[in-house]
C-alpha cells in the first residue's frame, strides 16, 4: 500500500484561542516495501502526520466544500489536501475506516502502557476482536491461531507467555506483546512512534531487528518515527524531516547526511558516523559512504589503502 | 566523607522475585556517579533502597553518619532526593511554583523560607521564567527540570536520577545532563546517575556496572568503556564511537579506544596520511 499525502494540513482546536497549527502544507510519498523513518523535533508535527495515517486524525470535513467551491474569477484556491494509503481515500467520510485500521497498524510510545488485559493472550485477540469486519467476529481457534502466531512472529514462545500475565514480564518483553496486538490483524503497514525509547542498548538492537524481520515478513511497510539519529542511519530506506509543521526534505540517509551541517542548523542531532565524517572532512579527507556503521568501516578501512 | 554507604546490603521482592545477594557501594561527597546495567540488573533497587523506599532485609545503609532505620526515613528522604523516569508521574499540583513546593510544604518550612527555596531551585534548573506556567504545558524536558527542582527545594545532599532522561528527546536530555552536572559542580551535590546512555556516563568521576544485583565493574568511564569483552558479557554495549574505533582497530587500523570524535578523527587521519 503507497501512502500519499499531498497539501495536509491541520490545526489543533481550530477555531479556538488554543488554536495550534501542527501541520502546514505537507506533501509526502511512502513507497510500499519501504523501510521509512520519520524526524523532527518534538512539535513538529510528526505524530500529528502519523497519526492520520490510519484515521485517528481525520482530514477536516469543511474539505468537501473547498473542493465543492468554484473559484471566484482571478480567484486562485488553494489546493485541495490528498490523502490516500494503498486504495483508501482518507478524505472521504464514507471510508470504511474499521478496514483501515486492520491494515495499518500504530504501534504509540511507550505501548507497553497500554497493556489492559488478564492474560497475554487476551491482550494480543483484543485487537483483532475489535477490528473485525461487522458480523464477522473471528471464531475461538481462528482467534488463538492468529495470536499465536504474533506472538511468535515478535519472538514469544506460546505456550511459555499465552495464560501469563502481561504485567508480570520485563519491559522488553511487556513492549513485544504490544507489537503482538497490534500485527495480529496482520497489517500491511506498520508505523511505530519511537519503537526502541526507553529500552537498554541490548533491547533496542533487539527491537530493531525485530522490526526488520517484521518488515521481510509480516508488513510490507514500515515506518518508524526516532529521534535516534544513528538509529535512522542504520535502518531506514528513506527519511522525512519534519519542521515546525512542514515537511523539509524526504530522501534517502545517505543524502539526507550529506548535509549534516543543515540538520545541525535546525538544531537535530546526527548519527556518529556523520559526525566522523564531517570531523575527517576537516582534515582533508573525504569518506564518501552511506552513514551505516558497516559501510563507514569498510571505506575509512579502504581508504587506508589509498584507493578511495 | 562519604556521602552514602551500603554495606552488605541484600534484599529481595519476595520468594522467586528478584533479589540483591549482597551490595557493597558508596559515593563520597560531592562525587558524580554513574550507574549502568541492563534492565532488571538492579539499578533502580539501589535507587530505591537510598531513600528507604524499600528496606533491606539485611545489612544497612548510610547516609553520611546517619545509619537508615524506620525513625529517620523522613529526615533521610529530605537529604537523598529521587528524580524517576516518567515526567508525568512526578508532579502534583498544576502550577509549576505549586509543585516545586510539595516537598518543602510537606516537611513544614516556614512559608518565607520556602519562598526563598523555590526561587533558588527554579533559577538552579533555569526554568524561574515558567513559575507561574501550568505543567501541563511543558515539554518533557522541563516538565522534568521541574521534578528537579521539587527535588532540590530540600536542599538536598545527595541526587539520586532514576533514568530521568529516558523519556526524554535529544534537546531534553541534554537540558537535564547540563542542570545535573552544573548542581555537581557548583551546588556540591552528590550525584548518582542511572542511566541507559553511555554517553551520559561520561560525565561522571566514575561509574560502576551492575549485575543481577551485585556491582561487576567499577572504574573511571573511559576505563570501564576499554574493557569491550567484559561489558559485553553483562548485556551492555559500548558507547557507538567505542564501537566504532573497536571495528577499524579489527581492520588493521591503529587508532586507541578514545571515545573523543575529534581525538578519533585524528587518529584516523594520521594512520592513512
Amino acid at each position: 500500500m503507497r501512502i500519499v499525502a499531498e497539501h495536509l494540513s491541520y490545526t489543533y482546536n481550530a477555531g479556538s484561542p488554543f488554536a495550534v497549527k501542527a501541520l502546514d502544507d505537507v506533501s509526502l510519498t511512502i513507497e510500499e516495501g519501504e523501510f521509512f523513518g520519520i524526524i523532527g523535533h518534538t512539535g513538529s508535527g510528526k505524530s500529528t502526520f502519523v497519526q492520520h495515517l490510519n484515521g485517528l486524525i481525520r482530514v477536516p470535513s469543511s474539505l468537501k466544500r473547498h473542493r465543492a467551491k468554484k473559484p471566484k474569477k482571478g480567484e486562485v484556491l488553494p489546493p485541495a489536501p490528498v490523502l490516500r494509503v494503498g486504495d483508501f481515500d482518507l478524505t472521504e467520510k464514507k471510508t470504511d475506516f474499521r478496514a483501515l485500521r486492520r491494515h495499518v497498524g500504530m504501534v504509540f510510545q511507550y505501548p507497553e502502557y497500554q497493556l489492559f488485559a488478564e492474560t497475554v493472550a487476551a491482550d494480543v485477540a483484543f485487537g483483532l476482536k475489535n477490528f473485525a469486519e461487522k458480523g464477522q467476529k473471528p471464531g475461538k481457534e481462528a482467534l488463538d491461531a492468529a495470536v499465536r502466531d504474533a506472538l511468535e512472529a515478535v519472538g514469544l514462545d506460546y505456550r511459555e507467555y499465552a495464560e501469563k500475565s502481561p504485567f508480570d514480564l520485563s519491559g522488553g518483553q511487556k513492549r513485544r506483546v504490544a507489537i503482538a496486538g497490534v500485527i495480529v490483524t496482520k497489517p500491511e503497514v506498520l508505523v511505530l512512534d519511537e519503537p526502541a525509547a526507553g529500552l537498554d542498548p541490548l533491547g533496542k538492537r533487539e527491537i530493531m531487528q525485530l522490526l526488520h524481520e517484521l518488515h521481510s515478513t509480516w508488513c510490507k511497510t514500515v515506518v518508524i518515527v526516532s529521534h535516534d539519529m544513528d538509529e535512522i542511519a542504520e535502518n531506514c530506506s528513506r527519511v522525512a524531516v519534519f519542521s515546525g509543521g512542514h515537511v523539509r526534505d524526504y530522501m534517502p540517509p545517505k543524502e539526507l547526511f550529506r548535509n549534516a551541517e543543515e540538520l545541525v542548523g535546525l538544531g537535530l542531532d546526527i548519527p556518529l558516523t556523520a559526525k566522523l565524517v564531517l570531523a575527517l572532512k576537516r582534515r582533508g579527507i573525504e569518506i564518501d559512504c552511506d552513514y551505516t556503521t558497516e559501510d563507514f568501516i569498510r571505506k575509512t578501512l579502504a581508504f587506508k589503502g589509498g584507493n578511495a | 566523607m562519604r556521602a552514602i554507604e551500603f554495606r552488605d546490603v541484600a534484599f529481595s521482592y519476595g520468594e522467586g522475585g528478584f533479589r540483591i545477594p549482597k551490595l557493597n557501594f558508596s559515593a563520597e561527597e560531592g562525587e558524580f556517579v554513574a550507574i549502568l546495567g541492563h534492565n532488571g540488573s538492579g539499578k533502580s533497587t539501589l535507587a530505591r533502597l537510598a531513600n528507604r523506599l524499600l528496606e533491606p532485609d539485611s545489612g544497612e545503609i548510610r547516609v553520611f553518619d546517619t545509619v537508615l532505620d524506620e525513625k529517620n526515613v523522613y529526615d533521610v528522604r529530605r537529604r537523598v532526593g529521587v528524580v524517576f523516569q516518567n515526567p508525568d508521574n512526578q508532579t502534583v499540583a498544576s502550577i509549576v511554583e505549586d509543585d516545586v513546593a510539595f516537598g518543602a510544604e510537606n516537611v513544614g518550612l516556614p512559608r518565607e523560607e520556602i519562598g526563598r527555596r523555590i526561587d533558588f531551585a527554579l533559577a538552579a534548573v533555569d526554568m524561574s521564567e515558567y513559575r507561574h506556567a501550568m505543567i501541563s504545558r511543558l515539554s518533557g524536558g522541563q516538565k522534568q527540570r521541574v521534578a528537579i527542582a521539587g527535588v532540590l527545594a530540600l536542599k538536598p545532599d545527595i541526587m539520586i536520577l532514576d533514568e530521568s532522561t529516558a523519556m526524554l528527546d535529544p534537546r531534553g536530555r541534554k537540558e537535564i545532563c547540563d542542570v545535573v552536572d552544573r548542581l555537581n559542580r557548583e551546588e556540591k551535590i552528590t550525584v548518582i546517575l542511572i542511566t541507559h546512555f553511555m554517553e551520559e556516563a561520561l560525565l561522571a568521576d566514575r561509574a560502576v556496572v551492575m549485575n543481577r544485583g551485585e556491582i561487576v565493574m567499577e572504574g573511571t568511564p573511559s576505563e570501564i568503556f576499554s574493557r569491550h569483552e567484559e561489558l559485553l558479557t553483562y548485556n551492555l554495549a559500548l558507547p557507538r564511537i567505542g564501537e566504532i574505533s573497536q571495528r577499524l582497530r579489527e581492520g588493521g587500523m591503529s587508532v586507541s579506544d578514545t571515545l573523543d570524535i575529534e581525538k578519533l578523527a585524528e587518529e584516523i587521519a594520521a594512520c592513512v596520511s
